[in-house]
């Protein structure tokens, strides 16, 4: 409780000092606009849909293809981290596509599937298969062999050593991973969402891109406030509990 | 998660918590002319074990004793089926070790329990890969040796909240749970504090009793030797060779501090003096 009241009276101060620099009108109301019209604004995009639209597909695209990264990206680690060959091979390739900034792979997805869904989803995977691959096949790599041998004493094999022993094992390096992954995807679809139009339909960027057309400063300055508060959602609703529970479980924080 | 319900029609593998909890007999190991080299170590080769030949009855309490390098604990992995003898025989009950598996069970230095598993999660992880065993029954089998580890109060805590003896406990349930023949032990103490292992040598000493196992156990304490052995075999280094053996006829339970004990202890000592560097601990 006293956790929320003090974020609220920050976050209150911080609209007082806008208003507050607003009212001095040191800078034009267009540049500047005050906290009230920012208000209206996403009042009336909420109430006539269009934010919640825009949000929606944003959101799926990134659930999507965050998904289906990770389902790449922990298979892609394991292989690599138990094949000499893979590692050599497939390893590498992984480590340099991880370095290629992912708003890289813009120009390339829209060549190879026009301005569609799934150029966008493209985009979203290749943020983060690479990086989830690394962190497993790191995290992997970091697992004592003192839990192989235990476990295998006890008559864990194959499958069953993998996904009961290595892969728990190197939680703290996947989770660490899979929010590495998690900001390369949302910062490089937002990258695409606000420089291509997608004509399937108008995520969070692209009403981004048509507050600065329209010089609309209010929707500018609300979506940024949208897209915010989704990157702190999820942070508070998916990473921080799984963090929460490594912390809890191993006595050590995974950052 | 692997409860075989499904498999439930089969007869043999019903089983009650009671038949799990029954003792079962201990197993007996024969070592025959055991070699091993490990090749290309930053020094060359390292000749691990030289023709080494044990045998440790049924339910024999045998501790391996020699100074770091004398190849005791590989001796301990190869009985355990971690690692496979370049020459030699290894048998339990007439049978030849093929790999790890449940029937000997290995405590090691460092308590290697599983940080992402609670005490009881730890405890059941063995118990899981047995077959047969339905949910509840699993849970009181581990319930039953954490009460035996006097841990019954521990089952939902985290590994990292545990003294190092409290781990060593929970990894003596642990490989205590699927009900092994054999316990092999490396150095499972080395790393407590000396009123910890005094606690712990009564423990084992009465856990011994009442589950009778076969139990090598392997350490460079002479007199941690002499209080937990019926025997206590003496390895030279470079390359390893069992050297000498001392039966230790002390009435059970043996206090580490007593005159007796200590007597045996300077004995063995003086003996492993005769063939070691002086790198091995004598006592404290």
């Amino acid at each position: 409780m006293k956790r929320f009241l003090s974020a609220t009276a920050f976050f209150g101060g911080l609209i007082v000092l806008w208003q507050l620099l607003y009212d001095a009108h040191i800078w034009s109301p267009v540049l500047v606009p005050s906290p009230g019209s920012v208000a209206t604004y996403l009042k009336e995009a909420t109430a006539d849909g269009t934010l919640l639209e825009s949000t929606v597909i944003t959101i799926k695209r990134l659930l999507i293809g965050y998904l289906i990264g990770i389902v790449g990206g922990l298979p892609l680690g394991l292989l690599t981290a138990r094949w000499g060959l893979l590692s050599d091979t497939v390893g590498t390739m992984s480590l340099g596509l991880q370095t290629l900034p992912s708003t890289c792979w813009i120009p390339l997805a829209l060549l190879w599937f026009g301005q569609t869904e799934a150029a966008m989803l493209f985009v979203v995977i290749m943020g983060t298969l690479w990086s989830v691959g690394i962190a497993t096949d790191t995290g992997v790599r970091n697992v004592p062999p003192i839990y192989r041998r235990a476990a295998m004493t006890m008559g864990s094999k194959n499958l069953h050593l993998w996904l009961k022993v290595i892969l728990p094992a190197s939680l703290p390096f996947v989770v660490s991973g899979m929010k590495q992954g998690w900001a390369f995807a949302w910062r490089s679809l937002m990258a695409a969402e606000i420089y291509v139009t997608i004509l399937t339909g108008f995520g969070l960027g692209q009403l981004l891109h048509f507050g600065r057309e329209q010089q609309a400063m209010e929707q500018v300055i609300g979506v940024m406030i949208i897209i915010v508060v989704i990157g702190l959602l999820a942070d508070k609703i998916f990473f921080s509990p799984i963090e929460k529970f490594l912390y809890r479980r191993w006595g050590t924080s995974s950052q | 998660m692997h409860s075989p319900k499904g498999l439930s029609w089969h007869p043999r593998i019903v089983s009650s918590v009671k038949e799990e909890l029954e003792v079962v007999a201990p197993s007996k190991l024969s070592i025959d002319s055991v070699s091993k080299t490990f090749k290309g170590g930053r020094s060359g080769d390292v000749h691990a074990l030289d023709q080494v030949s044990l045998k440790v009855g049924e339910g024999e309490f045998v501790c391996l004793v020699g100074a770091s390098g004398c190849g005791k604990s590989t001796l301990l992995n190869i009985i355990a089926g971690l690692e496979k003898p370049d020459s030699g025989a290894v048998m339990a009950d007439g049978k030849p070790i093929a790999g790890p598996g449940r029937e000997r069970l290995v405590m090691f230095q460092e308590a290697a329990l599983f940080p992402w598993l609670d005490v009881m999660g730890n405890v059941l992880f063995g118990l899981k890969l047995k077959p047969g065993l339905q949910k509840k029954d699993r849970l009181d089998v581990a319930r039953y040796y954490l009460e035996l580890v006097g841990l019954s109060r521990f089952e939902r805590a985290n590994i990292h909240e545990l003294s190092g003896g409290m781990k060593q406990r929970v990894a003596l349930a642990r490989a205590l749970a699927p009900n092994p023949r054999v316990l092999l032990m490396d150095e499972p103490f080395a790393a407590l504090d000396a009123l910890t292992r005094e606690q712990l040598y009564g423990d084992i000493q009465r856990i011994w009793k009442a589950r009778k196992k076969t139990i090598v156990f392997v350490t460079h304490n002479v007199r941690e030797a002499a209080c937990l052995g019926d025997r206590v075999v003496l390895f030279s280094p470079h390359p390893g060779r069992v050297q000498e053996e001392f039966v230790v006829d002390l009435p059970r339970p043996r206090d580490i501090n007593s005159v007796d004990l200590a007597g045996y202890a300077s004995r063995i000592t003086r003996s492993l003096k005769g063939f070691t560097k002086p790198e091995v601990e004598v006592g404290e």
